[in-house]
């Protein structure tokens, strides 16, 4: 049901009106904008505060506003009032279906032959292994959020829990990675669970609020608890994943000395690719098998209506037990690969930026949907790092995108988020049949 | 005893900082039904208003300390309240009606945006002001040396805090502006039906948590001396949990929870430990959350299917 709303339905016509909202608009800038961008502060080598003007840079931001302003206002009298659903016309939602249906396979194909491709472009495959590493995240988080319906602010605890057990573990005893990986991922499952008891009975926001607090005590104790973790120094010399046991170095036992070719520091990069890629369509299939079990069913049915699932009798502490524990499990791998590629972590990796980050991509994926999540991970890492020379400017156009992709496609851009199963055709029940008896 | 009334005092003034930023997130709570998360962020701002407009009035030669005062804060109350209705218009108004998420990320988007805003306005350095208030009183000073102290700014902090209470008190209980916002926090589509202008209530209720948490930032620039562009986070997230911690939508609940929030987190710091100080601040939360989830003063909220 929605409220009614009196203010919005003023439809600006006409040239006047449009520059009076525009001059508005300058005016809401220009005071907005007067002390924080009109004025720059710095503290000199004394401690003294100094300051200069910059008001040629506050002239052209209230212009832009100015202009932008009129862009947006003439753009949205040429689309049409703002809230009506725009219907998909009937050829083009068949194309995107035969799209769709053929986009995920030509993906994975092309995903497995970009080493191959770009084996001599040492940039882009580790660009590759970030975004993989970023869509095993989307994937483990959404089955918290977009299967279970459970707003995770804190999923980057779970990626440090996994990070620091696979560092410590394999610093101090010298375990292998391959010992190390499921390990980490039963450790990050098992604060999974513990974060999952004291939340049961939140909902929405509370529950976000908790996650959050949650994953910075995380990053605090791993900041604090100085004499296990190393504080903000983080752990360095973590050791290199090995092929089953064989190292991939340029020793005798090396596996490049053993196949009997030649040496390439190329060789661990290509496997950490195939790693990722091995262990983000492990969580992939593992989602989409466990959406067909009862517990797959029952996380979705918790997000549409937990009130409605208890009354039905799923057991939601379980369901949301299990949500949690699958995710952090995941996550909890992801932070064992990222341990074993960087060889360095520190808490700095850790902060609540990656909880938000991840869970953009989750949101922008379309919240449920797998080939969404893969493609808004492409995106966002793509994005930003289009952005990595204006350091400075990254989060805030990350933070700007968020809130326009929540106005314009709150449900993601790839999204729909039906439930796996559901009546295809209502029971054929009119009213003349009940009342003649047939119901 | 005297390090102990010594730390009390202490943990008032930073529990009145809390309690005004904590009125801001319990007021929108009530009457939209969601976490403004940038209003941590919206604390900040306001504190970086002030030390620029502290920094232009000093450098006009203007002397007279009261005077600067009124004039820094009128301007950070005025310019900070304008964030707010700006960030409620552009962020939060077209989702009014969206999915339930959808204004908590944008609430995060926006955070984000304001955070490195003015990381990239006024660089990421620590801004330090000179001390502007300084004096104060010795209240009683023990045999081992042990001096209870009363500064100024801290007298100041607690009596700015105790008249815009008072004013803003009035504002909700005597006022038409104070009616209608209660009138939306009960029933938006009823209150629109009897001739509320319920966005325009709304746009009040995120000035009014603007203008106070600008005041709050005033606060923490006088009483520690500085600000820097990543200190909205944590603020933030302890004002939030005061006004979890007093009763969400309750308004004296929120600064009885700001002032509980300061006394643990000082007592625990003078007491425990200073590292973990935020770590005990985030575990109360949970923990409020999960045995007393309607807070000290809340209404339990009914469910309804």
């Amino acid at each position: 049901m929605k409220t009614p709303s009196i203010n919005t339905a003023k439809a600006p016509s006409g040239i006047p009106a449009l520059l009076k909202t525009a001059c508005f608009n300058a005016l809401i800038a220009l005071v907005l904008f007067s002390l924080m961008i009109g004025i720059r502060t710095e503290a000199g080598s004394d401690g003294q505060l100094t300051y200069w003007t910059r008001f040629g840079d506050l002239a052209s931001i209230v212009a832009a506003v100015f202009g932008g302003s009129i862009v947006i206002e003439l753009l949205r009298q040429w689309i049409g009032p703002t809230g009506a659903e725009k219907l998909v016309p009937p050829a083009l939602q068949s194309g995107m279906s035969f799209v769709g249906r053929y986009l995920a396979p030509a993906l994975l194909i092309f995903t497995l032959l970009v080493p191959v491709i770009f084996y001599d472009q040492r940039y882009i495959l580790d660009l590759a292994i970030l975004v993989l590493t970023y869509v095993m995240l989307g994937w483990g988080l959404n089955v918290v959020v977009g299967l279970a319906g459970l707003l995770d602010l804190g999923y980057v605890a779970f990626y440090a829990v996994g990070a620091y057990s696979y560092a410590l573990l394999a610093t101090n005893f010298g375990w292998s990675f391959w010992v190390c990986l499921p390990l980490a991922g039963i450790l990050a499952a098992f604060w999974g669970v513990l974060l999952g008891f004291p939340v049961l009975r939140l909902r929405g926001d509370y529950l976000a609020i908790v996650t959050l607090a949650f994953g910075e005590i995380i990053r605090l104790v791993i900041i604090n608890w100085q004499d296990l973790t190393g504080g903000p120094n983080g752990v360095s010399s973590i050791p290199r994943p090995s092929f089953f046991g064989i190292p991939l170095d340029n020793s005798d036992n090396g596996l490049a000395a053993k196949l009997g070719i030649e040496y390439s520091p190329t060789h661990r990069i290509v496997f950490l690719f195939y790693l990722i890629l091995a262990l983000a369509l492990l969580t992939n299939w593992v989602t989409i098998r466990l959406r067909r079990l009862p517990i797959g069913r029952a996380w979705e049915a918790l997000r549409e209506d937990e009130v409605a699932c208890r009354a039905l009798g799923i057991n939601t502490t379980t369901t949301k037990l299990t949500a949690f524990a699958t995710g952090a499990m995941f996550g909890g791998f992801a932070g064992a690969f990222f341990a074993t590629r960087q060889g360095f972590i520190s808490p700095e990796s850790f902060t609540f930026q990656e909880s938000a980050l991840v869970l953009a991509i989750v949101v922008l994926g379309g919240m449920g949907s797998q080939l969404g999540v893969a493609l808004a991970a492409l995106a966002m890492i793509g994005g930003f790092e289009l952005f990595r020379g204006l350091e400075n400017y990254r989060m805030l156009v990350f933070g700007m995108a968020m809130v326009l992709i929540m106005i314009w496609r709150p449900r993601g851009l790839i999204g729909h988020r039906a439930p796996t199963v559901y009546l295809t055709k209502a029971q054929a029940i009119s009213s003349d049949l009940v009342k003649e008896g047939h119901g | 005893m005297d390090y102990f009334a010594q730390q009390l005092i202490n943990g008032l003034v930073l529990g009145s900082i809390y309690g005004l930023i904590a009125i801001g997130y319990t007021m929108v709570y009530g009457i939209v039904g969601m976490i403004n998360f940038a209003h941590g962020d919206i604390f900040m701002i306001g504190g970086f208003i002030a030390l620029i407009t502290f920094l232009l009035l000093i450098s006009t030669g203007l002397t007279a300390i009261p005077v600067i005062l009124l004039i820094v804060l009128l301007v950070s109350m005025a310019i900070t309240a304008l964030y707010g209705w700006t960030i409620e218009r552009i962020a939060y108004r077209p989702l009014r009606h969206s999915f339930r998420l959808a204004p908590m990320l944008s609430a995060i988007g926006m955070s984000f945006v304001l955070t490195n805003y003015s990381q990239v306005a006024q660089g990421a350095r620590v801004k330090p002001i000179p001390p502007l208030i300084t004096g104060g009183y010795t209240l009683h000073e023990s045999a081992d040396g042990f001096v209870i102290q009363l500064s100024n700014i801290q007298i100041m902090v607690v009596v700015t805090t105790i008249v815009l209470l008072a004013i803003f008190t009035w504002l909700v209980s005597r006022t038409r502006l104070g009616r209608d916002m209660r009138a939306c926090e009960q029933d938006q589509t009823m209150a629109a039906l009897l001739g509320v202008n319920v966005d325009r209530t709304i746009s009040m209720t995120f000035v009014i948590g603007a203008a106070l948490a600008a005041v709050a930032g005033l606060m923490y620039l006088l009483y520690y001396g500085l600000v820097d562009f990543f200190m909205g986070f944590v603020a933030g997230i302890k004002a939030f949990t005061a006004a979890v911690l007093g009763g969400i939508g309750s308004l004296p609940g929120a600064m009885l929870g700001g002032l509980a929030i300061g006394l643990i987190e000082t007592f625990w710091s003078a007491y425990f430990s200073v590292e973990y100080k935020d770590v005990a601040a985030f575990s109360i939360l949970i923990v409020v959350l999960i045995f007393m989830p309607t807070g000290l003063l809340g209404r339990p909220e009914v469910e309804k299917v």
